[in-house]
């Protein structure tokens, strides 16, 4: 078999050995392997199959280029799928499975697909399937398609780190010219960060072997990390530079195995200098995505830093001057090597699973493995992020980089300097600012470019099986731009993001065009510049630290007094109380507000001060309501608009004196309200005449409601008469209760007598405790939001967002005065006037009333004709426990006017049958709510 | 993520902030008529220039509405001028 690990040589730690398994085969290899490393040493050949043909396929290149060795990997951790064998380190007892085989790769039942291959052409799935439907054909190419397969066992804790960083210079790359750049810039005091994707410096120097400036490249690099770290510069292996964002953004994936999430770096860097590198570009030839065909640069990288020779007959088929010395490093290491000069002929591999011959002409050399070569492409994707420009090179037949973007610098072989010598010296001067002059270059190349019209099957792009012919056919199709030819033979769109095939692709599509390579263009580049885990991201930011609940001040003793909590509006509330059923809580609760009374923990209610000379004015304006008549002491309930007329929320504005007032928003809305209301005060008023604090956080609210309020409140022993003459509804009262500010209004949403006691946030748990106990006697305690739900929608009073949409104006919900009457400018004025506020048809505020026992279903349409047009919702929906039926409140076409309407409802296949009525289906008068 | 200099806080990150409109626009007088051109215009038309834009954001931490030059091209903030009277 071929393919061994030699016993000297390499970056390898030979004293530590890993066992893995292959398909199910046990392999060992040592801590520095890659999958891919380890998977050659043991001679593996077929690693895959290919997505669209399932042809079996080797790997191919070295480092992240690799089209081929994608494995589902299971750790001791946990499985992941989409594991790229060339860049992930071999750790302990790992799993490795190879994709798109079954049952293996060796052995692949669909590989049968490939002798179906005339019909599976460029376009062939949008020509196919599309008739009679795609859909009937969905199911079966989707379990044929994709990669691996996401197991069960997720791996526990698997969260990225976030860091912030700023440096003055990120070297991006630790080869040659990355790390003597790197030590200039440190060593002139700059803060200078250095990140490198392999987990050791040192790029392609044991690819290359011999000496660098008279050391042996692992001491060389030894010398320029301890130099550069010496200087207060930072280095950061295994880290990848994947993507530029705005202003100077760097985003750094730090991954220290496969199954632990990688660390996100956010680095800011006021330069960059891009050292990535160079990768091969693949010869274009007949059958040249058979196992054993692999880049020249991985042949000597898997030599020089693993220690594999994967071949004993090399055949090197490559058209530039480091072929020589690439050839040498390989004899050295005991395979004996042809050389191929792409230029004198058309190249053809044969074997079957795996390469057997090369020929070119009348020449056939009888091989294990190829190495080819069309020369270098520097990579340039950051450069391309960040808005730097490409120019075609013709001497080395590829892009390089032209005007660079700003804070920006491409160096080495990222830079097309493909000599060791010369790109150091190049380094150097750009990270330090000395002068520097261009040698002659001492690389050369003879271009070789795909040439259409070749005999056999030429692959492009191998993940996703495009081959020369498909180019030629999307080009004989018009798919010419080479937007439209990506997406339609879906070259470049693999998990590699055609970092191979790109340039092979272009330049066939320009052969075919008769265009030059640049005139063809490329495509975009976009990060991430490899595939990453979207955990990456997100990082901790899931759940409540992504979007914390906002807690009440009363949580503890709400929890020991047996609350059922849930999230109303962003806040932890209490639900109900005890320990029967929800629904049934909510049921008993409600009668007993009506019977006896109820305490609510209201503190979420806004509670947002609005003060300053212009205070009156200002909420004036601000509201659809008449607001400067309010009188101190008094509150009033009132709506905000957008612009448009829309309602934006609704509450009560309590006048605390002639500059102060206090918004009390809806529950979940005062940060939504508190934006307006800076919006409107800093845009468009005097900011200095008008000020708003929001201090809902600070003020807790503790409401009793129901016929008892009055005795309950009175033990509270304040010094304000509670009497309805003294005190009327819409009013509200200054105190303090034991030495602590208290303010108490007379505001219902429940239709009950009603005490809303509100006092700072820290003492809250005396007052909850005081009302309790004064409430037992009288048989009034606490209530959850459930049981507030209804007892509202008894009285018809809306909740915003709920029993209103983006449509609802206050006129659809009976309030029409001030749309009439107010005659100073206020926000939303005009919008209740244009042609669709006046529009007779509108959704107007109705309650329902439902013949037998069932409730409507909230969303429920109310229907008419035969096509069951829609002409209403029900946005509120419940049994009733005090008038012992279900009631429900809807947003219904010219409601207002159809009241005793019979009407047909439809959900979700069933018909229901309802009166249209007012809302207010308890206590009409409002008697109750005076008493 | 791109930085902008809140003209209170410093330089913070874009997810600090929120776009509020563009700026320059002034509310039609609402207590006389405004046609319906004129009210569309208001709350409608925006001019979503391609390079140099003047537009009100609010730095969420401090509620501070200021007015913000930035290339939308280029995304390269151009400055920052607050909205409220500075003291002569
Ligand atoms: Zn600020």
């Amino acid at each position: 078999m071929s393919g061994t690990r030699l016993t000297s040589g390499g970056l390898i730690d030979r004293a530590r050995r890993i066992d893995f398994t292959f398909d199910g085969r046990a392999m060992q290899g040592y801590a520095g392997d890659t999958l891919a490393s380890a998977l050659l040493a043991n001679g593996t050949r077929i690693v895959g199959r290919s997505f669209k043909y399932h042809r079996p396929r080797g790997v191919w290149g070295g480092w992240f280029d690799e089209p081929n060795a994608i494995f589902s990997v299971k750790t001791p951790r946990g499985s992941l799928p989409n594991v790229l064998g060339t860049t992930t380190a071999l750790t302990p007892g790992m799993e490795i499975k190879s994709v798109n085989a079954w049952p293996n790769a060796r052995f692949d039942v669909k590989g049968a697909l490939d002798l179906f291959n005339p019909w599976l052409k460029a376009g062939f799935y949008y020509k196919t399937f599309m008739k009679p439907d795609w859909h009937l054909f969905e199911p079966m190419i989707r379990k044929m398609a994709g990669l691996g397969a996401l197991e069960p066992d997720l791996i526990e804790g698997y969260t990225s780190d976030q860091v912030h960083a700023t440096c003055d210079l990120l070297v991006v790359g630790g080869g040659a010219a990355g790390l003597a750049a790197a030590e200039g810039a440190a060593r002139q005091g700059k803060n200078v960060w250095l990140v490198e994707d392999h987990a050791a410096l040192g790029g392609g120097l044991y690819r290359m072997g011999g000496t660098i400036e008279g050391l042996a490249p692992a001491d060389w690099v030894t010398a320029r990390k301890a130099a550069i770290e010496n200087a207060g510069g930072r280095i950061l292996t295994h880290t990848t530079a994947f993507g530029v964002f705005d202003h100077n953004l760097y985003g750094l994936a730090q991954q220290s195995a496969l199954d632990v999430a990688p660390t996100l770096y956010r680095l800011r860097a006021k330069d960059c200098l891009l050292a990535s590198g160079a990768i091969d570009r693949p010869v274009t030839f007949a059958n040249n995505d058979l196992p054993g065909i692999m880049s020249l640069e991985a042949g000597i990288e898997y030599l020089g830093r693993y220690g594999v020779l994967f071949g004993k007959a090399i055949a090197i088929a490559a058209n530039h001057s480091q072929t020589a010395s690439a050839a040498a490093r390989l004899r050295d290491a005991g395979a004996a090597v042809s050389l191929f000069d792409p230029a004198n002929g058309d190249l053809s591999a044969t074997g079957r699973r795996r390469v057997t011959s090369l020929r070119q002409g009348g020449r056939a050399e009888a091989v294990d493995c190829v190495l080819a070569s069309a020369g270098w492409t520097p990579v340039l994707h950051l450069w391309r992020h960040a808005g730097g420009k490409l120019r075609w090179d013709d001497t080395l037949a590829t892009f390089v980089p032209a005007q660079a973007p700003k804070g920006m610098a491409a160096i080495g072989a990222a830079n097309g300097i493909f000599d060791l010598d010369q790109a150091l010296a190049e380094a150097r001067a750009c990270a330090t600012g000395e002068p520097y002059s261009p040698s002659p270059p001492r690389f050369n190349l003879t271009p070789t470019l795909p040439k259409p019209g070749a005999k056999g099957r030429q692959w492009i792009d191998f993940q996703h099986d495009v081959t020369l012919d498909d180019i030629a056919l999307a080009e004989r199709e018009n798919y010419v731009s080479v937007e439209h030819l990506k997406r339609y033979t879906t070259l470049g769109m693999a998990s590699d993001q055609g970092k191979i095939s790109n340039i092979p692709g272009l330049a066939a599509m320009a052969a075919l065009t008769g265009k030059t390579i640049p005139e063809v263009g490329t495509t975009t580049f976009r990060p991430p510049f490899v595939p990453l885990p979207l955990s990456l991201y997100h990082g901790p930011h899931s759940g409540q630290n992504f979007h914390p609940l906002k807690r009440l001040a009363l949580e503890k003793l709400h929890r020991s007094s047996g609350a059922a909590l849930g999230e109303y509006g962003g806040w932890l509330r209490p639900a109900w109380y005890g320990n029967q059923p929800g629904p049934d809580a909510a049921q008993s609760e409600a009668r007993m507000v009506r019977a006896a009374g109820g305490i609510l923990d209201a503190s979420p209610l806004g509670k947002i001060e609005v003060m300053g000379p212009d205070a009156e004015a200002f909420v004036n304006f601000v509201y659809y309501n008449t607001m400067k008549t309010l009188k101190p002491g008094a509150l009033r309930y009132g709506f905000l608009l957008t612009e448009k007329g829309v309602v934006f929320d609704d509450g009560v504005v309590f006048r605390m004196g002639p500059k102060r007032f206090v918004i009390s928003s809806s529950s979940s809305h005062a940060e939504g309200v508190t934006g307006l209301l800076e919006s409107w005060r800093q845009d468009g008023n005097d900011p200095d005449r008008v000020f708003v604090h929001d201090t809902t956080n600070h003020w807790s609210t503790v409401t009793v409601t129901g016929p008892k309020a009055r005795n309950v409140t009175r033990s509270l022993g304040l010094d304000i008469d509670l009497s309805a003459e003294a005190f009327p509804h819409m009013t509200f009262r200054e105190t303090s209760w034991n030495d602590v500010p208290l303010r108490i209004a007379r505001v219902s949403f429940t239709g009950e007598v009603s005490f809303e006691v509100s006092i700072p946030a820290s003492k809250v748990e005396a007052l909850w405790t005081a009302i309790t106990d004064a409430g037992e006697p009288f048989g009034v305690s606490p209530i959850g939001i459930e049981a507030l739900s209804i007892l509202r929608a008894e009285k018809g009073f809306i909740i915003i967002g709920k029993d209103t949409d983006g449509e609802t104006m206050p006129h659809d919900l009976g309030f029409t005065l001030p749309r009439q009457k107010k005659s100073t400018a206020f926000v939303g004025d005009r919008g209740l006037h244009t042609e669709v506020a006046n529009e007779p048809d509108r959704r107007q505020f109705v309650g329902l009333s439902v013949t037998g026992d069932a409730p409507l279903p909230t969303g429920a349409h109310l229907v008419e004709g035969a096509d069951r047009r829609s002409f209403g919702i029900v946005t509120s929906s419940y049994i009733s426990p005090n008038l012992n039926r279900p009631i429900a409140l809807g947003l219904v076409e010219r409601g207002a006017e159809r009241m005793g309407e019979t009407v047909t409802l439809f959900h979700l296949g069933k018909t229901y049958e309802a009166t249209l009525t007012s809302p207010v289906a308890f206590d009409p008068d409002g008697a109750r709510i005076h008493a | 993520m791109q930085l902008f200099p809140c003209p209170f806080c410093g330089l913070r990150s874009e997810g600090e902030f929120h776009f509020a409109a563009e700026a320059g626009k002034t509310r039609p007088v609402t207590t006389r008529d405004v046609n319906a051109e004129e009210w569309a215009a208001y709350l409608f038309d925006q001019k979503n220039e391609k390079g140099a834009t003047r537009e009100v954001w609010t730095h969420l931490p401090c509620a501070e509405m200021f007015i913000m030059s930035r290339d939308s091209v280029t995304m390269e903030v151009l400055g920052t001028q607050t909205l409220r009277k500075l003291p002569a």
